[in-house]
């Protein structure tokens, strides 16, 4: 077996979901850890418990986004109602619970064109630069979700905005985008390129010296005449927006150091995303940023107390009971998985022991209604000092029919 | 080219299938694109650069060598080639130009990454056979794969002639030809299986040719076949298995028994929804084992020998 757990703080969701200060709520973490669904089970929850919510999801599996009642993408939130038509039962009847789907080209469109004249914005949205940009270049869509948290954050409408992030890689690229994008869309560099002679000023010039003309013409070589002058025309029609651009990417971030703001970190039990996890953790305590904690995601709780060894013992002494048997190795195969996660567990828990804990047993299959998510709810929410095991044991909902 | 969904082990089995391809005395090239430095993680070595260095021996004498391939460096590459910067290259890199570059014209990063992969399966040893009996390359997932390949569609962007023009087309031929298989790396559930599947239709819509597709952490069945359906459906029979578990001594609690029956369903679902999956995907199919303590140095090597049971080798059809 594994070492007795050290304690760990737990992650009090419900205390987490129903304090009014918290006002909004980001969903953080590496890639196919579970993020949509952790976001949409945590604001369903949060509505029922009385709190009008928003949540924000960003490229949510079909079935997801059919139990939310999202057909395609809608930069509006919309109002998830229950499988029979009424409402969600809050208990109080505030709680209500509304979802939308970030559709990044509308965004970055109705920003463009609430930033400039509309002469300007039908130049800036018919460049086919700015048709890249606004689908591909990576970073966009972590811009455009922090933009549309700005806007949901400043209707005053909602006691809580729950915030999904974008796929990606790592769970930093949602901090480190937008700079990336506002560096972008800076013009500096676009008039480096399409004329070198002009831009930069003479400190520059001496110090990359003939080398910088040199790059310039090998770049418009490799990338074309035509790119270059679009994006450069881009670049032109974008500099007089750009600095309200900025202050609202600026805005927004500021938003997420507020008091009312908490995030959580969302990680399967694997090395590579416990990692990426603790990177983000680091980073979030860097940035003055507050972290409620960590959301570990499809554990596999060992739920009968008894040893992997003892079990394996046990089959192998079996004789015509195939049942019996494969009944005591899969247990086997369980302790040892949920052995190997408590592991990988402590070893963040070591380097990090601030940080406070739920461990969510793994639903099977996939979620396909508004039950499954209140079934996620529920066992994000089973946070006590008692090991997953004992949790899970403890729900009547998870006994199997008899 | 190995690919799949985010989080199905791609790395992992791109460099199993390193290691599986250099048995026997050959030379594999395992090649990263994504800047990540996993390659250098799995085999525990220092964070590789913009070189190929050899970084593990194959069972029977064959060695791997590994590159990461960064788009940057392969950009001032080009550059150095025709327009000899000097010093200045490094100081724009610092200024963030090159990055501004390769950003301006998304296509250009995936021509750079491919081009250089092209290089390297060209290269010749002096006695005309070429350096690399086989160049795996770690590609983007399932999600980027077609636009990181579909390079004809990236170069319609760019410049109609110069330089890298000239290579892209030898990429396109290099691609397009057998030469070349796409392999898809996929758990047996749902999500990744259809994201597979599509990804196939993708490839051969673009004319790109699909090899095969590798289930990954697959895990053992131990319920007999004519119990899973109903154990799935929540029916297992208790009785039946506290009987069996006294006739080896074990009288447990009706809490243990209850949390074993448990365990029991969820094992029966997870194996009924593999079987699904695998049915849904067909052949050609490796598969390769969960590791229970994970992946390292040791583990890899028990992996590319599963890869060689099943027929992987150079020259061995599929994998070729």
């Amino acid at each position: 077996m594994s070492p007795a757990p050290k304690v760990t703080a737990v992650l009090d969701v419900d205390a987490l979901i129903d304090d009014p200060g918290t006002r909004v709520l980001v969903c953080c973490g590496s890639g196919g850890v579970g993020k949509t669904t952790t976001s949409a089970a945590l604001a369903i929850r949060a509505a029922e418990r009385g709190r009008r919510t928003v949540v924000l999801t960003i490229d949510p599996a079909k079935r997801l986004a059919q139990a939310l009642g999202l057909q395609a993408l809608s930069n509006e939130p919309g109002r998830v109602e229950a499988a029979d038509g009424g409402a969600l039962s809050a208990t109080d009847g505030r709680g209500e619970l509304h979802a939308m789907m970030l559709d990044m080209r509308r965004t970055f469109d109705e920003m463009v064109q609430s930033h400039s004249p509309p002469d300007r914005a039908e130049k800036i949205i018919s460049n086919p630069f700015y048709q890249t940009i606004s689908s591909s270049f990576s970073g966009t869509q972590e811009y455009m979700a922090m933009e549309k948290l700005g806007q949901l954050a400043a209707t005053g409408e909602w006691d809580l905005i729950v915030v999904d992030t974008p796929p990606s890689r790592s769970a930093l690229d949602f901090l480190d985008a937008p700079q990336r994008m506002s560096t972008f869309l800076d013009g500096r560099m676009i008039r480096l390129l399409s004329s070198p002679a002009r831009a930069g000023g003479k400190g520059l010039r001496k110090l990359v010296g003939a080398g910088f003309s040199l790059f310039a013409r090998g770049v418009g070589t490799i990338l074309g005449g035509q790119l270059l002058a679009d994006a450069s025309a881009f670049v032109q029609a974008f500099d007089t927006m750009f600095g309200g651009f900025r202050e609202r990417a600026e805005a927004t971030y500021e938003l997420l150091r507020s008091p009312g703001t908490a995030f959580v970190v969302v990680a399967a039990p694997e090395p590579d995303a416990l990692r990426e996890a603790a990177y983000f953790v680091d980073r979030l305590s860097a940035e003055g940023m507050p972290l409620s904690g960590l959301v570990l995601n499809r554990t596999h709780p060992v739920l009968a107390p008894l040893s992997a060894t003892r079990a394996r013992d046990a089959a192998d002494g079996l004789r015509g009971a195939p049942l019996a048997a494969a009944v005591l190795r899969l247990h086997a195969d369980r302790v040892d998985l949920a052995d190997r996660e408590e592991r990988l567990l402590a070893r963040f828990t070591s380097a990090h022991p601030a940080v406070a804990v739920t461990r969510v047993p793994v639903v099977s299959g996939d979620i396909t209604d508004l039950d499954g998510l209140r079934e996620i709810g529920a066992r994000l929410a089973a946070a006590s000092d008692v090991t997953g095991a004992e949790a899970v044991a403890s729900e009547q909902s998870l006994r199997p029919a008899r | 080219m190995v690919s799949g969904k985010g989080g199905t082990g791609k790395t992992t089995v791109a460099a199993a299938l390193a290691l599986a391809l250099a048995s026997g005395g050959r030379r594999t090239l395992l090649i990263e694109v994504e800047g990540r430095q996993g390659i250098a993680q799995l085999f525990d070595t220092p964070p590789l650069p913009y070189e190929e260095r050899k970084i593990a021996v194959a069972p029977g004498g064959g060695e791997v060598r590994a590159l990461a391939v960064d788009p940057e460096a392969a950009l001032l590459e080009y550059l150095e080639l025709f327009y000899r910067l000097g010093m200045a290259g490094r100081t724009l890199r610092r200024m963030g130009a090159i990055e501004f570059a390769t950003t301006l014209a998304p296509g250009l990063r995936d021509v750079l990454l491919t081009g250089k992969a092209k290089e390297c399966v060209a290269r010749n040893r002096p006695d005309g056979r070429p350096v690399y009996d086989a160049v795996i390359v770690d590609a983007p997932p399932t999600g980027r794969i077609v636009s990181f390949l579909d390079v004809t569609t990236a170069m319609a962007d760019l410049a109609r002639s110069g330089p890298i023009h000239g290579q892209a087309e030898g990429v396109v031929r290099l691609l397009h030809s057998p030469l070349t298989a796409v392999h898809l790396v996929t758990l047996l559930e749902d999500l990744p299986v259809t994201e597979t599947l599509e990804t196939v239709d993708q490839l051969l819509a673009v004319g790109l040719p699909p090899g095969a597709v590798i289930a990954n952490q697959v895990r053992p069945q131990w319920l007999p076949d004519r119990s899973v359906t109903a154990a799935a459906n929540g029916r297992v029979d208790a009785d039946r298995i506290r009987a069996g578990l006294s006739t080896a001594g074990l009288d447990l609690s009706t809490d243990v028994l209850d949390g074993l029956v448990a365990e029991t369903v969820e094992h029966a679902v997870r194996v009924h929804g593999e079987t699904t999956a695998l049915a849904r995907l067909g052949p050609p199919l490796l598969e390769l084992p969960r590791l229970i303590d994970g992946v390292d140095l040791g583990s890899l090597y028990g992996l590319a020998e599963a890869l060689v049971e099943q027929g992987v080798g150079v020259g061995a059809g599929v994998l070729a």
